[in-house]
């Protein structure tokens, strides 16, 4: 199944959309400065329509089956988060609209704000960050921030786990800083003695994602805090793993000191084929004066009748700006209408079966599979994909045949501290059944990597494309049409 | 729990399975002390409940469809195709993630592929990638490649009319990164203002140690000029010359690529996306081939499965952070997928001729504007010809004032007062006219203005 490119569709004349006539006298246009060409494809709307339709028919997605991700937390999004996007008191707000006449915007970004706080511990939060690995970036400039304005300047070396995902090491690179790793321990944390040794006046923090990229909660996480923040380091969350701690723990409690969120993980927005999400970043006290501008804040308390009046403010020392304007404001809509919808009991029951059904997965693969690390996991796990009568078959080959069983792969080859690594995180959405039957799957797999390994090889047959040539694509790179 | 399927009898058949006696067994690696804070979070809300609040807080701003609008400065009401939205609540689209797995994804995968050779077309370039989060990151890559590519180069010159959210950003971006900045420091005066405006000016303040050069077009104060010569200036010095492009714009205008530009990057939300109070948007970035392996970003690529079948990957990913980790060209791990998907089917509705017309409308509207609104006594237009779809007015009193009149009597959003940004330009705005603003509209925000004549 292959859909011609939207170019090969269009047809000299033919028009999509029904625009006004001109209703002014036309002005003079600047000759030297119009363009002659214009190559954009001609199609009507239905021709548009059904191509894209047929597009998103190749895809896989959340709505359509199990999704298990690993880090990615890719849980159902409930539909009314979109409804509530859409609204035309939101959708149609302009960014530089006085304050005074988007207080219903600033509202929700303030009342987001608290509860993320409250959720995290942290004191204050900036929901500038557009992403992930930007909340990450802003996490890294306020901590070279802080220690500057300290006129500790020299603490230039970021600590971070072998387990991390590869945005830590790249972010403390684009603060002009030092990435240095830190080795795990045997049953998967950080190891305390090589921390201890890592510790001294040049460290600046360390980045650590708990639950880490394994799927289980540093057991030492009090000791390592101590051992960053003795040596006047701070400790940075990366928030991608949150979805196992909603009101089970508080970051802010265990002794870190900034965080990012994910709420297009953690907090059931949608991922949109790669984006848009929202990286907002919360920081402890101490900190609130360096985070990006704008944060928004009551500018005059509210009386009994009189709601408060929001306003946006730069905090004294802010790092500055991340992007233009107050951040992804559609999926602060999402994310506030979640947590509105759940209250503490739902979140602290979204985490339990997060956990839960990590565990249970865990406990149907563990004879299966091998699962390094074995001990109880939080909303992930990580298995490798391979097999000791089986050479040959790696974790791609069975990830490519799972979709032929109709499920979507668990992400391969991360963390890289695991051979073949298989990490799957079923998400708290997802039923006992679903469950059973994607364990199923991953027997059958195994059974057939013994007995047909061509199979897993060839595999996927059903997808609308077969494996691609990713080598070819590299090597001769052809990345827009060729007219 | 409406999103969490599994019953109380099916928890403990798993906990058996799991060989624990209760969920909060699974939970014994975190200190006990810190175990299950009570969170002071408001109750769980229903459905209906919860859209109701969603409606009261909507429904307390004034927004651009109750309104007339005439703000831009960066972020645009344009009219958007009904198909557009139709295309993105598909939850094949909107629920899936970055395309791992190329054989399930290549939906999002084909319409990526597409959207760079639609952005590649609009721009005059050769490449482009799959998109930045938004115009101001994506002008901060920009800048962190032209370092990278020069090496050794410390200086990055950008317009006093770029947008300042995106002069902020590319500060903030590489506050690590010890750069001098020229051409960007606040003119003291009006008459600096001026000339510093000017593409000439800029010219000037390229020498041997500029990477990059970076320009808006047209401007932030809508102005338009050719960007030629500067590209044959910053050539010449060794230096990259970046175009902050309105995708509108290009509809009618040259493109930056014609006239030299070595990147071309910028906010796609005039291309089908909605205001949204300042986002998700889409920063868009294109430059040439010879630069490619240094553009950051997720970027598509055309190849063929086992069978010869054509299909498209993500490529080039050793530029990357989970290949390159602390070496990659950026920390960049995702693009704004959806928000690109919109902006290629807005362009695929609209066509070569219905962008043509929707950028003509501007044009013609912000022209029309102009020449009624500088007959009322005490209002002056101050944007030199050519503009595009936006100028400057000098105004007889504060922006605000005459906004808060605007808006309570006449039911109309006014524009950007620019004295936040440059203090000597207190009481001028900068308003916007697009194809949303018809002759009736711009006739009523005469007559409005016209009650604050001097």
């Amino acid at each position: 199944m292959t859909e011609p490119l939207v170019y090969e569709l269009s047809s000299p004349g033919r028009i999509g959309v029904a625009l006004p006539e001109l209703d002014v006298d036309p002005a003079t246009l600047p000759p030297s400065l119009l363009r002659e060409d214009l190559p954009l494809p001609e199609l009507s709307e239905s021709d548009v329509v059904r191509h894209f339709l047929r597009l998103s028919q190749m895809n896989f997605a959340v709505d359509k089956g199990f999704y298990p991700l690993g880090s990615c937390t890719m849980k159902y999004n409930p539909k009314v988060n979109e409804d509530a996007a859409r609204l035309p008191g939101f959708a149609f707000v302009h960014p530089f609209q006085d304050p005074e006449t988007a207080q219903g915007c600033l509202a929700l970004m303030h009342q987001l704000q608290v509860w993320l706080c409250e959720i995290s511990g942290m004191a204050a939060v900036s929901l500038q960050p557009s992403a992930g690995a930007q909340g990450e970036l802003t996490g890294v400039l306020i901590i070279r921030a802080y220690h500057r304005a300290r006129g500790e300047s020299d603490r230039r070396r970021m600590l971070i786990p072998n387990s991390a995902h590869g945005t830590n090491p790249a972010s403390v690179a684009m603060a002009g800083m030092e990435a240095v790793e830190v080795p795990s321990d045997r049953r998967g944390n950080v190891d305390l003695e090589a921390l201890h040794t890592l510790c001294d006046g040049t460290v600046a923090g360390l980045m650590l994602t708990n639950p880490n990229t394994l799927g289980l909660f540093e057991e030492n996480i009090l000791d390592v805090a101590e051992a960053v923040h003795s040596c006047g380091g701070l400790l940075y969350g990366d928030g991608a793993n949150l979805n196992a701690l909603l009101g089970v723990v508080r970051p802010g409690d265990l002794g870190f000191d900034l965080m990012h969120f994910n709420l297009h993980k953690t907090f059931s927005t949608p991922h949109g084929g790669g984006g848009p999400g929202s990286g907002p970043v919360g920081v402890s006290e101490k900190l609130a004066d360096f985070l990006p501008a704008p944060v928004v804040k009551i500018l005059e308390e509210g009386g009994e009748e009189e709601p408060p009046l929001f306003g946006l403010a730069t905090p004294d020392k802010s790092i500055g700006r991340m992007r233009a304007f107050h951040g992804n404001f559609g999926i602060l809509v999402r994310a506030y209408v979640y947590i509105r919808m759940l209250g503490a009991v739902g979140l602290r029951r979204v985490s339990e079966n997060a956990v839960l059904n990590a565990n249970y997965l865990w406990s149907l693969l563990k004879d299966t599979y091998t699962i390094p690390y074995a001990r109880n996991c939080m909303h992930e796990f990580v298995a490798e994909g391979r097999f000791a009568d089986a050479p040959g078959i790696g974790a791609t080959d069975i990830a490519k045949r799972l979709i032929d069983y109709g499920m979507h792969p668990p992400t391969v080859m991360f963390p890289l501290i695991v051979h073949d690594a298989l990490m799957i995180e079923p998400t708290e959405t997802e039923s006992k059944q679903m469950l059973d039957a994607f364990a199923d799957a991953m027997k059958k797999i195994a059974a057939e990597a013994r007995t047909n390994p061509e199979i897993l090889h060839e595999a996927p047959h059903d997808a609308p494309v077969g494996r691609l040539d990713e080598v070819r694509a590299a090597k001769q790179p052809v990345l827009t049409r060729r007219s | 729990m409406p999103f969490i399927p599994n019953t109380d009898a099916e928890r403990k058949e798993m906990l058996r399975a799991v060989g624990v006696k209760k969920i909060d067994d699974l939970f014994a690696d975190v200190p006990q002390a810190n175990r299950f804070p009570r969170l002071d979070l408001p109750e769980p809300a229903s459905e209906p409940e919860v859209m109701a609040e969603m409606r009261y807080l909507a429904e307390a701003n004034s927004q651009a469809q109750a309104s007339a609008c005439f703000l831009g400065a960066g972020a645009y009401h344009h009219f958007i195709p009904a198909a557009v939205d139709h295309i993105l609540q598909r939850g094949e689209f909107y629920t899936a993630y970055t395309p791992y797995q190329p054989e399930v994804s290549q939906g999002t995968l084909q319409s990526i592929f597409e959207f760079q050779t639609l952005i590649a077309a609009l721009t005059g370039m050769e490449v482009a990638n799959a998109s930045h989060y938004d115009g101001a990151t994506a002008a901060a890559e920009a800048a962190i490649l032209a370092l990278q590519q020069s090496r050794g180069r410390h200086r990055v010159v950008m317009s006093p009319v770029l947008h300042p959210h995106y002069r902020q950003t590319v500060h903030t971006y590489l506050q690590g990164a010890g750069v001098n900045f020229t051409g960007d420091e606040t003119p003291e005066n009006y008459a600096a203002f001026q000339t510093r405006s000017r593409v000439k000016y800029l010219a000037k303040c390229v020498d041997e140690s500029t990477a990059l050069v970076i320009v808006q077009y047209p401007s932030f104060i809508g102005e338009i000029e050719d960007l030629t010569p500067l590209a044959e200036i910053a050539h010449t010095a060794g230096a990259l010359l970046a175009v902050v492009a309105n995708p509108i714009a290009l509809g009618l205008l040259k493109s930056p690529g014609e006239m030299g530009a070595d990147i071309v990057l910028g906010e796609g939300q005039p291309l089908g996306i909605p205001l949204s109070y300042g986002g998700p948007y889409l920063g868009f970035f294109a430059t040439r081939q010879s630069l490619l392996h240094k553009m950051s970003g997720r970027i598509a690529g055309e190849t063929v499965d086992a069978q010869g079948r054509r299909g498209y990957v993500l490529t080039l990913a050793a530029r990357e952070q989970h290949i390159k980790r602390e070496r990659a060209s950026s920390n960049i791990c995702t693009n704004q997928a959806l928000m690109a998907l919109a902006a290629s089917v807005y362009l695929s509705l609209m066509g070569n001729f219905g962008l043509r017309r929707v950028s003509e409308l501007c044009y013609h509207h912000a022209s029309y504007a102009a020449e009624r609104l500088a007959r009322i006594p005490g209002f002056q237009i101050v944007s030199r010809y050519p503009f595009f779809h936006e100028f400057v007015l000098r105004c007889p009193k504060s922006v605000s004032e005459i906004n808060r009149h605007l808006l309570d009597q006449h039911e109309i959003i006014g524009g950007y007062d620019l004295g936040q940004d440059y203090p000597f330009l207190a009481n001028h705005m900068l308003l916007a006219f697009t194809e949303m603003n018809s002759r009736d509209q711009i006739d009523a925000l005469f007559d409005a203005l016209s009650e604050e004549a001097l």
